[in-house]
């Protein structure tokens, strides 16, 4: 907290000794801010992008998990699939978007198309490998006691396998909200991301350096609240990390 | 009488042409309520036999038998425990001694007296809500040693699950395992590469030879119990066995250390006093 206060008050007075309209200090940033919310325009954007966010990354984390497991464990899923996905993993969430802006129109089908292509594999590479890096000595010791089959998966691999894919979740978290971002940018949908390109636009910098502070500040929030928490209790519950 | 576990000429080896044979032709009885050491050197396959009667590997040739009828997979009337204790991490030590009964489809109300019967058997009924990583390794053995228990198996399957814990942890679990079999008349086929273990433990040491593996001796062990690690009859046993796998130990090491290994002289076998006690 006070290396953040430090930082702020750097940056004014950096802002001071330089060019306001394109360096504008944290005083013109907030107002810019306040200005936003009390118009409804950033509020609306905010709810805008979490709704779609919640939505692209539901499906992802669905996904990749399915296929990750797929992969892990099914022999001619792995031989066919697995060069592709490593494969699609070098094309940025983004370079999606005229591919999906073509196929489905200018619409939420587009956008959603960017974000779950941003997140699926990575859930999917973290799934695979936390599944294929169980102790070997469970799943023997599992199937002595009578698991099998269904009962083996649900109560044996998955929850062994749990911290790794909390961790791919997570991964997949912030790259669903990148891709988003990327994706509102590029095209007019409401959103954060378009707000920021609106702030360009009216070379309103404040507002362009006002949208960035709430991306962080929503990154950071959710990340740490909903993911580090779960993470943690995970690895402390596992014994993974000594509490 | 018919024996509760049989070998028939079980041959096992790993991949497929020019294959290294863990197991060759091994013809093995075990009766019922007979505690059986298997003992030998690393490589003499003791892990592999075992795992053929849990059913966990397949022989390549020959058949294994529990109660006259092949062994297809792993069953309920045999359980493993693990030189690591396999529990599973997330779960509380009472919900991991229940697992096997809620896999065997108990019901509640009877899997809680259960579980209740063999964590005191095992004195941990105090730390029941713990989870494994809370516990030291030889209570984490006796918990393992409950999740074994709990499903009133015939069999239980030991593979060298003490090895990994100190001497002093290790004798008091003997002591229990001891206690437990007396109480419980279960057949047990404990597999240690310890001598000292072996004749602590069991009514009969089967020794083991490797390349190909294979059984060199099967003893008798007419010791009175409860036995003490400090027994002089005990020390005696596990000295005579220490001279009958001297040689297939030495065998190992030669194969694996360079040409200038040389043994030790001394205890070779054939050398005088091999046969001390051995007959009794």
């Amino acid at each position: 907290m006070g290396f953040l206060a430090l930082l702020v008050a750097i940056w004014a007075v950096a802002s001071r000794s330089g060019d306001r309209f394109l360096f504008p200090g944290p005083d013109d940033v907030a107002l810019a801010l306040r200005d936003s919310v009390r118009s409804g325009l950033l509020p609306r954007a905010v709810l805008k992008s979490l709704a779609r966010l919640a939505v692209g990354y539901s499906v992802s984390l669905v996904a990749g998990v399915g296929l990750g497991v797929a992969l892990a464990r099914v022999r001619w899923v792995k031989d066919t699939l697995g060069a592709v996905v490593l494969g699609l993993q070098a094309i940025p969430s983004v370079c999606w978007l005229p591919l999906a802006l073509l196929w489905f129109g200018l619409g939420e089908m587009a956008i959603q198309v960017v974000v779950v292509l941003g997140s699926l594999l990575s859930i999917t590479l973290a799934t695979e490998s936390a599944v294929n890096t169980i102790p070997p000595l469970l799943v023997r010791a599992a199937r002595t006691m009578g698991a099998t089959g269904g009962r083996l998966w649900l109560r044996v691999i998955l929850p062994a396998a749990l911290p790794g894919i909390v961790s791919g979740a997570r991964l997949g978290w912030t790259f669903a909200w990148r891709s988003l971002l990327a994706g509102e940018l590029l095209f007019i949908s409401g959103g954060l991301g378009q707000v920021l390109e609106l702030g360009r636009e009216l070379h309103d910098m404040a507002l362009v350096l006002g949208v960035m502070v709430v991306i962080v500040a929503l990154g950071l929030a959710s990340d740490h609240l909903l993911f580090g928490q779960l993470e943690a209790r995970v690895r402390r519950a596992w014994g993974l990390d000594r509490a | 009488m018919e024996p509760l576990i049989a070998l028939r000429g079980v041959t096992k080896s790993w991949g497929g042409a020019g294959s290294r044979l863990a197991l060759s032709r091994v013809d093995l009885d075990i009766a019922e309520g007979e505690f059986v050491c298997l003992c030998g050197p690393s490589g003499c396959g003791k892990t592999t036999l075992l795992n053929l009667i849990a059913g966990l590997e397949r022989p390549t040739r020959g058949e294994v038998t529990v109660r006259g009828a092949p062994v297809r997979g792993p069953g309920p009337e045999r359980t493993v425990m693990f030189q690591e204790s396999a529990l599973f991490p997330w779960l509380s030590v009472q919900r991991n001694v229940e697992f096997p009964l809620e896999m065997a489809g108990v019901p509640r109300a009877e899997r809680a007296a259960r579980v209740e019967r063999y964590l005191k058997m095992v004195h941990l009924w105090r730390t029941r809500d713990s989870h494994p990583h809370e516990l030291s390794g030889g209570m984490k053995q006796r918990a393992a040693m409950a999740r074994a228990l709990v499903g009133e198996p015939s069999i239980l399957l030991m593979d060298e699950p003490f090895a990994a814990l100190d001497a002093q942890t290790r004798d008091v679990l003997h002591g229990e395992l001891e206690r437990i079999w007396l109480e419980t008349r279960k057949t047990v086929v404990f597999v240690t590469h310890n001598v000292r273990e072996a004749a602590r433990l069991g009514d009969r040491v089967v020794m083991m030879g490797t390349r190909p593996g294979r059984i060199t001796r099967d003893l008798a062990v007419k010791l009175a119990r409860p036995r003490e690690a400090n027994d002089q009859d005990v020390t005696t046993l596990a000295g005579v066995i220490e001279r009958e796998l001297k040689i297939e130990i030495e065998k190992v090491i030669r194969e694996e250390l360079d040409d200038a290994w040389t043994p030790a002289g001394g205890g070779l076998p054939g050398a005088a006093g091999r046969d001390l006690g051995g007959g009794i």
